[in-house]
């Protein structure tokens, strides 16, 4: 066993493979995204490297002394006060004193906060209650303070929402009635999204998280993508980031268009591009993992992207790197040896601006 | 899980300068060596010292922006913001709105 490389399966699970096993598995991996995305793979000397991150012998492995990248998050201070759901831990203590431990016990560079529900719907009928929130909560903090919701356009469909169901209406061939209830929820939901954001930027928000856009498909992030269009003219002094669903933008619509481009179909090199467009200023792409396949094949496939993505964005990229993306095993309490070795090659190989 | 990302590749916030090079993406849509190289510069130190404990806690209380052991007269919170808006010459929003709440006309 002694030559043999402990490693983890998309869903956690500790097993050791070969050398030349782990070789294979980052060389499928990284030809996998490039194949799917149309892009280059990793070079040999990148393979190489990434083989050395997972050859480490030791659990926990970092970035060397001046590689250091910075962290952006969706509301992971909540972890502390959230409870199994979340994956958070339930502490007897409030949102505003996670921020700050956050801040000064985790040493966070950003710090993330929201709404326990996350969706953008829910928020704007307590929208008063956020702004307080957030104005308590800024007045307090050094680190930027970030805004987080989830788009969420699943939401606006009955019966939790007043538009007609496309996911029911597809099946039954109803492919332009499903066309329209999309764009209806869409013109809902950059309403409402343009509302929240407008809100707290008047109580002197300083960054606001577009988090899991495109969940719902192209329609879905089409309305993030017009939203942010909308709060750039608004609200000049809040800055946006918008970090994706998955690697694929779904199209659930299929004709949907953002300044003439087609929103389906696009992977993160080419999603950074209209949200560059947008006027947003961080992007954070979602690669998905397989459980079935080896962490180094996950992992290859994420730096793929990734590092494609980086190499044609003008703004900075932070790879969303929670649990089941970005070659982090899909499982609760995700191992810190994968998490570790999952940031250090993203931001090593895959050249991030942060995470 | 977050906290094992910082502490694996992530500039740890006000232990060292995080925050400030945070502050650049979110102004200046900076990629991290830009915003590095700009952070360095205006702080008066070199690149590899922004994520040096022992220069930068000293750094800090050198420009009075706040340190991750708080002292008690030590600026924290949005008087920190402010003096880290004033030190890399950026325009925080919520600074400007803390501003125009002090410098408002009593009447």
């Amino acid at each position: 066993m002694s030559n043999r490389i402990w490693i983890r399966m998309g869903d956690g699970e500790r097993v050791s493979m070969a050398p030349d096993e782990v070789k294979k598995d980052l060389s499928a991996g990284t030809q996998d995204a490039a194949d799917k995305g149309r892009i280059p793979e990793l070079t040999q000397e990148e393979l190489d490297q990434l083989f050395e991150i997972f050859a480490d012998p030791n659990r926990i492995v970092a970035v060397s002394p001046g590689e250091e990248v910075i962290t952006t998050d969706d509301g992971a201070s909540g972890i502390m006060v959230v409870d199994q759901p979340d994956g958070g831990t339930a502490l007897p203590m409030g949102y505003f004193n996670a921020v700050l431990a956050f801040e000064r016990i985790c040493c966070a560079d950003t710090a993330g906060m929201g709404h326990y529900d996350y969706s953008c719907k829910p928020v704007k009928s307590i929208i008063n209650y956020e702004k307080q929130r957030y104005y308590m909560y800024s007045q307090a903090t050094t680190i930027p303070l970030i805004y987080g919701t989830q788009p969420n356009l699943g939401l606006y469909f009955q019966p939790d929402g007043p538009f007609p169901n496309a996911a029911e209406l597809i099946p039954q061939g109803k492919i332009e009635e499903a066309r329209r209830a999309q764009e209806m929820a869409a013109e809902a939901l950059i309403e409402d999204l343009v509302f929240c954001a407008k809100e707290l930027y008047e109580v002197g928000c300083d960054g606001f998280n577009f988090d899991t856009s495109g969940s719902a498909g192209d329609a879905d992030f089409y309305a993030t993508l017009k939203a942010v269009t909308k709060l750039k003219t608004i609200a000049p002094d809040m800055a946006i980031e918008i970090g994706m669903a998955s690697e694929f933008v779904l199209g659930l619509h299929g004709g949907i268009e953002y300044n003439g481009k087609r929103l389906a179909g696009m992977f993160p090199h080419e999603q950074v591009k209209v949200v560059e467009e947008a006027g947003a200023d961080i992007f954070g792409p979602a690669i998905n993992v397989s459980t079935t396949a080896s962490t180094p094949w996950n992992l290859a496939r994420a730096v793929t992207f990734v590092k494609e993505t980086v190499a044609v964005a003008n703004i900075p990229v932070h790879p969303n790197v929670g649990m089941g993306v970005c070659g982090v095993p899909m499982v609760e309490v995700p191992p810190i040896d994968s998490v570790t070795r999952a940031s250090k090659a993203l931001v090593q190989i895959g050249k991030a601006d942060g995470l | 899980m977050s906290t094992a990302h910082i502490m694996a590749s992530g500039m740890c916030g006000i232990r060292t300068a995080g925050d400030l090079v945070a502050w650049m993406q979110l102004t200046r849509r900076m990629k991290i060596n830009e915003a590095k190289q700009y952070v360095a510069g205006k702080l008066g130190i070199d690149v590899a010292d922004l994520c040096n404990e022992d220069v930068m806690q000293d750094v800090r209380k050198k420009f009075d922006i706040g340190n991750i052991c708080a002292a008690a007269d030590g600026v924290k919170g949005i008087t920190a913001k402010s003096r880290i808006a004033d030190l890399l010459d950026i325009s925080i929003n919520s600074v400007n709105l803390f501003k125009s709440k002090l410098t408002a006309p009593l009447h």
